[in-house]
């Protein structure tokens, strides 16, 4: 039996608001377990609204937020432990983020091949200009840039896609083993998302890596997941093979969700859009009582 | 007696039978809005609407397509008469066929834009935090916007906005509320309902449900079909979603780099797209229980400020030939009228078929 991943044990996350009196307490992640293998790299997404808890969730994997309780382990470390710098920089070189808006995670006052060659140092040791090129160079190749092309931009200079992709490419400078990306198509225009979506599958075939796929867009999901989990108000309610729990969603909530996504097929009838509240209703009553 | 002058350099056809008899609420013609700016001397030109001609029949809904940096958004702002330096336009008119009046815009004098904001032409934004004041109560928003343009006494007004919040299944309590007490999708509710107060004939929407979720988003999609169909208006509701599009729109307009590329009912469009971008929009949707591989498009949508030369979608285009490279494709109409393309690969595609 291959060893895990990352161990995802019975996590929640507690937040508390307000002043010194009368504080309220936000139950964001509740109970959330799953497992990755480490032999058998995979995308597996996780869905829901947004204060569902997904990226508390992210976060917690990404070793940023403590969880209030339960335990995530990777390669069974507790990550509680991981806390001394260089512990932490060995965890950052096997696991590393995307986030959802390229324009944000790149300072704009700086040249993006900066971000690349700093990851470079920090992770591979490389101490040399040309060393660090080349590892630049090699990670952009593998999402179909080159570091000719972006050497010297500013990120206002290239596209939102183009932006995306070296964030990818960053990301895959350490040779990480686990990608968590957060909502990473939703800021990327409709003609280059499906370029990013595809890189994923790539990235999982050809370089083993697996990626946790944070995201509300079910199609996508669907279109490269191979496992999901659905959360709702911090609770994970559905979870399975992505085909099968998309093609037949069993909870309530998994249903309304399926129910809302508006399917490209039906254009020029309002159908979808008449049936409105009332059937969403029906539907939902309908997989309560069967 | 406007179509008798102009008509020739217009491509639209006379309006046949089959097409609507009554003037089209809005008539865009050879619109071109350009960014002109001048610093230290060097003059730079984007030319964000380029050509763009169109027209929207009354109680439709117009779908507009198109990818960030398309020009959608100065596209709209032209027609709700909301330019600003240095936006400015360099051509064309937008022609408005109201009930009782009709306006020109950038035909000459300015028409007065008070008489016909709220009242005849409303907006709904993206961003309803940031239309919704929110130090203010709901019902002093109602006030700010509507009042004026309403010309009813305060508590015939009151009667009236509390009449229209039921209509929409919103209750009259939200008027006490403030913006942040109110989830997303409400505010965006709230916004919808601020911009139909005044039963407008004629309703932009710039995005209104990007920032919503799949559950809510579908929730006020349902509402603004409602509203749009009993109120009668007609609505051009922007977004770069297709799924939304496919769902909402009687007819759709994809824009790419500045001009109007494809227009055509919806069903038609999504049925046979005719462009090879549109194709490309269409087939690279992901679908629920479909894993087929969708091809991604190479290159990235062209700068503005120094659009490729031709057809501006040439060098990602997979069908691209010689002449695309040297002369714009002219928007040409196809199937009577009811569709418009710009694409000579397209174009040489129908002539073989009967095509006008």
């Amino acid at each position: 039996m291959s060893t895990a991943l990352l161990e995802v044990d019975a996590v929640g996350k507690t937040y508390g608001m307000g002043g010194l009196f009368g504080r309220d307490r936000v139950r964001a992640v509740d109970g959330v377990s799953f497992t990755l293998d480490s032999g058998r790299p995979e995308i597996f997404a996780i869905i829901g609204e947004s204060g569902s808890g997904k990226t508390t969730l992210a976060r917690m994997i990404l070793n940023s937020v403590p969880p209030s309780d339960g335990q995530i382990r990777f390669r069974g470390r507790d990550l509680a432990t991981v806390r001394r710098r260089r512990d932490r920089l060995a965890f950052m070189k096997e696991v590393q983020p995307i986030f959802q808006n390229p324009f944000e995670a790149f300072n704009p006052l700086k040249r993006v091949d900066r971000y690349l060659f700093i990851t470079a140092r920090r992770f591979l040791g490389t101490r040399q200009r040309a060393a660090a090129e080349e590892a630049a160079d090699s990670a952009l190749r593998q999402v179909g840039l080159s570091l000719a092309e972006v050497k010297g931009r500013f990120p206002h200079e290239l596209s939102g896609g183009q932006l995306q992709r070296v964030a990818v490419a960053r990301a895959l400078i350490s040779r990480p083993s686990l990608i968590v990306a957060d909502e990473p198509v939703s800021m990327v225009d409709a003609s280059l998302r499906v370029a990013i979506v595809n890189l994923f599958t790539t990235l999982r075939d050809d370089l083993g890596v697996s990626i946790i796929y944070i995201t509300h867009d079910l199609a996508t999901a669907y279109y490269i997941s191979d496992r999901i989990i659905i959360m709702q108000n911090g609770r994970v309610v559905e979870s399975g093979a992505a085909r099968q729990v998309l093609d037949a969603p069993r909870h309530p909530y998994s249903i309304q969700l399926k129910n809302a996504v508006l399917s490209p097929d039906a254009a020029g009838s309002d159908a979808a859009l008449r049936s409105d509240r009332m059937a969403d209703r029906a539907n939902v009553a309908d997989a309560m009582t069967s | 007696m406007m179509t008798a002058t102009r008509a020739p350099a217009f491509p639209y056809p006379e309006p046949t039978m089959a097409m609507a008899t009554t003037a089209p609420v809005v008539e865009v013609r050879d619109l071109r809005a350009y960014y002109l700016v001048n610093q230290y001397g060097v003059r730079r030109e984007v030319r964000a609407v380029d050509d763009v001609s169109l027209r929207i029949e009354s109680n439709q809904i117009y779908g507009l397509a198109g990818e960030s940096s398309s020009g959608k958004t100065t596209l709209i702002k032209t027609i709700a008469a909301a330019t600003r330096p240095p936006l400015y336009v360099v051509g064309g008119t937008v022609r408005f066929n109201f009930r009782d009046s009709s306006v020109e815009l950038y035909g000459g004098a300015q028409p007065d834009l008070g008489a016909i904001r709220w009242k005849h032409l409303s907006y709904v934004m993206q961003g309803s935090m940031s239309v919704l004041n929110p130090v203010r109560r709901i019902k002093h928003s109602f006030v700010d916007f509507a009042f004026r343009h309403m010309g009813e006494p305060m508590p015939r007004f009151w009667e009236i906005v509390r009449a229209h919040l039921e209509r929409l299944h919103l209750r009259p309590s939200v008027l006490e509320a403030y913006p942040h007490e109110l989830s997303g999708g409400m505010r965006q509710r709230v916004t919808i309902a601020l911009a139909t107060v005044c039963r407008p004939e004629f309703i932009i929407a710039d995005e209104p449900t990007t920032a919503l979720d799949v559950i809510v988003q579908k929730e006020v999609l349902a509402m603004v079909r409602e509203v749009q169909r009993e109120l009668g208006s007609s609505l051009l509701f922007v977004t770069h979603d297709m799924a939304v599009h496919a769902n909402l729109c009687d007819r759709l307009g994809i824009m790419y780099a500045g001009r109007l590329i494809e227009e055509g009912d919806t069903a038609r469009i999504f049925k046979e797209p005719l462009h090879p971008y549109t194709q490309h929009l269409i087939s690279s949707l992901p679908r629920i229980g479909d894993r087929k591989p969708r091809q991604g498009l190479k290159g990235a949508p062209p700068s503005l400020a120094d659009p490729p030369t031709g057809c501006r979608f040439h060098p990602r285009c997979p069908l691209a030939m010689g002449i695309c490279r040297e002369e714009a494709p002219p928007l040409l109409p196809m199937e009577n009228g009811r569709r418009r393309v710009a694409c000579f690969a397209a174009m040489a595609e129908a002539t073989g078929e009967g095509s006008p």
